[in-house]
């Protein structure tokens, strides 16, 4: 690799681009690992978010009417208020309140707050897909299960859930990407993922310009891999003559 | 009348059954003898479909009792119980119904392997014969989104078949059909009917009923209104109702 980072640094001299994230072993450093928590705040907050939204579908389907009602206002809560605002309640309402209690020192730390807060977001959202693909399920095909004599649990695991999840793979790539791209506001909360770090390259090195380039086309190669990643899974899902 | 002596395989007694305020059925009684084809016609909203729900134990009755082999479908509570049911009894449906995501051979197999925990091998191997028999082994791979409604239609009688029931129930399973395929499922059904298998009928195919059936009940406003052989029932009706209907649809 030293080729290309040495070219890094004879463009800086040649044409004043300083891209120091490049030819520089310690801001490459930074960055990359900038870049790693990102990837990895995007990968646990999908899975936990997809989670999130299966068990939360799943209870909105059941008969326990107080189990319904936390969900729903579980819902309400996420959907209308700004995940930035969400995360400061977790980080330093939620975060003060247990240090309060646990004495000095944070109990939690702010990636695990990034984590829960952004997975809770997205989960949300997640809730009201798969829910919206649960009801897309024909009444009459659950019913045809149950006439074979499936249970209620094996009803919704081999016919409803399966059916449910194909229905709701477009939508639910949307999601995911918004929430990739909301990673970013981890930055408040000083986690160091790649904005941050950037952050902290371009009040060092003074080449903001230089760093919201590098910045913009890596959460685009990101968020390309995510939906490519996701086109594929929905193609290995896809059924002959049915939905999309 | 061989069947009047055969055992009754289902008998239906005073069957009540309303969703909320409206009452669907409003008395229902008749017995079908095992081995008998009963088929069941009468206009829209009669509450055809929801009399076959209720003999399945898909809906619950609030007065009467319903029978079937030996059990009291009216009063299964558990999922156990209404799962030995259904063992027995087997429902085709007018929108087929197939799961979308099987393939037309897992569509027959889930069933047996997942309710009945049998051995897939077997499972498999008896799949395959019914689909056989129904004209379609060679489609036992394709997706129902891949097969005509008839295919389709048949691909969930073989379904039904291979929980191995006493009774068959059909609700209107030819009514989505263009009358070219209708001609495909009603051969299986008459097929089934020819190898001594209980049949109970919902069907607007008059010709067809008057053919298979032993005994044809008219059905409307939640009750029956009249019963009999259908060359009693379709030649000389004795209600007016019935009349009526048939002058329409004959
Ligand atoms: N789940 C339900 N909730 C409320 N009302 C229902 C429900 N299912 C059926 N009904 C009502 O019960 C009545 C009988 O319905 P049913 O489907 O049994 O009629 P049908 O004789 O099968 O008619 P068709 O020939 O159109 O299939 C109708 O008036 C219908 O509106
Ligand atoms: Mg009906």
């Amino acid at each position: 690799m030293q080729p290309v980072w040495d070219w890094f640094r004879w463009l800086y001299g040649a044409t004043g681009i300083n891209l120091t994230v490049f030819y520089d072993p310690f801001d490459r450093a930074r960055f990359a690992s900038g870049f790693v928590m990102t990837v990895e705040l995007s990968a646990v907050c999908i899975v936990l978010s997809i989670v999130i939204g299966v068990l939360g579908a799943w209870i909105q389907g059941s008969r326990l009417r107080v189990a319904r009602t936390v969900v729903h206002w579980y819902i309400q809560a996420f959907r209308n208020t700004p995940p930035l605002v969400q995360l400061y309640f977790f980080y330093f309402g939620l975060g003060g309140l247990l240090r309060g209690v646990g004495g000095s020192g944070p109990v939690v730390s702010n990636v695990t707050w990034a984590i829960v807060s952004l997975s809770f977001f997205a989960g949300a959202f997640n809730v009201e897909i798969f829910r919206s693909g649960i009801e897309a399920v024909p009444r009459t095909t659950v019913e045809a299960a149950e006439s074979l004599g499936f249970s209620r649990m094996q009803t919704y695991l081999r016919i409803v859930f399966p059916l449910a999840f194909r229905i709701s793979l477009p939508a639910l790539n949307n999601n995911l990407v918004n929430l990739v791209k909301t990673t970013t506001l981890a930055y408040a909360i000083a986690v160091p993922e790649m904005l941050y770090v950037s952050s902290q390259v371009w009040s060092d090195e003074l080449n903001v310009p230089e760093m919201m380039n590098v910045l913009l086309i890596c959460y685009f190669l990101l968020v390309g891999i995510l939906v490519y990643v996701m086109h594929r899974w929905e193609r290995a899902l896809r059924v002959p003559g049915f939905g999309i | 009348m061989p069947e009047a002596t055969a055992e009754p395989i289902v008998v239906v007694d005073d069957v009540h059954q309303s969703f909320g305020e409206v009452e669907v059925l409003k008395g229902v009684s008749f017995t079908v003898a095992k081995g008998g084809v009963v088929c069941i016609i009468g206009p829209s909203g009669s509450g055809k479909s929801t009399l076959l729900r209720c003999i399945n134990g898909l809906v619950p009755i609030q007065r009467g009792s319903i029978r079937v082999a030996n059990f009291d479908v009216h009063m299964l509570g558990s999922d156990k119980e209404k799962i030995a049911l259904r063992k027995e009894v087997s429902m085709v449906f007018q929108q087929y119904n197939l799961f979308p995501h099987k393939t037309a051979l897992q569509n027959v197999m889930m069933a047996p392997m997942h309710v009945l925990k049998e051995n897939p091998g077997e499972v498999r191997e008896r799949a395959i014969a019914l689909l056989t028999k129904v004209g379609l082994a060679a489609k036992q791979d394709a997706y129902p989104g891949e097969l005509s409604g008839g295919q389709q239609q048949r691909v969930a009688i073989a379904r039904s078949l291979a929980m191995r029931p006493e009774v068959m129930l059909f609700d209107e399973v030819t009514a989505a059909l263009d009358p070219e395929t209708v001609k495909e499922v009603l051969n299986t059904i008459r097929g089934l009917a020819q190898e001594g298998m209980t049949c109970i009928l919902v069907t607007h195919e008059m010709r067809f009923a008057r053919e298979i059936a032993d005994e044809v009940h008219f059905t409307d406003g939640g009750r029956i209104v009249e019963s009999g052989p259908p060359a009693e029932l379709f030649d000389r009706p004795q209600m007016d109702r019935t009349r009526a209907f048939l002058s329409q649809v004959l």
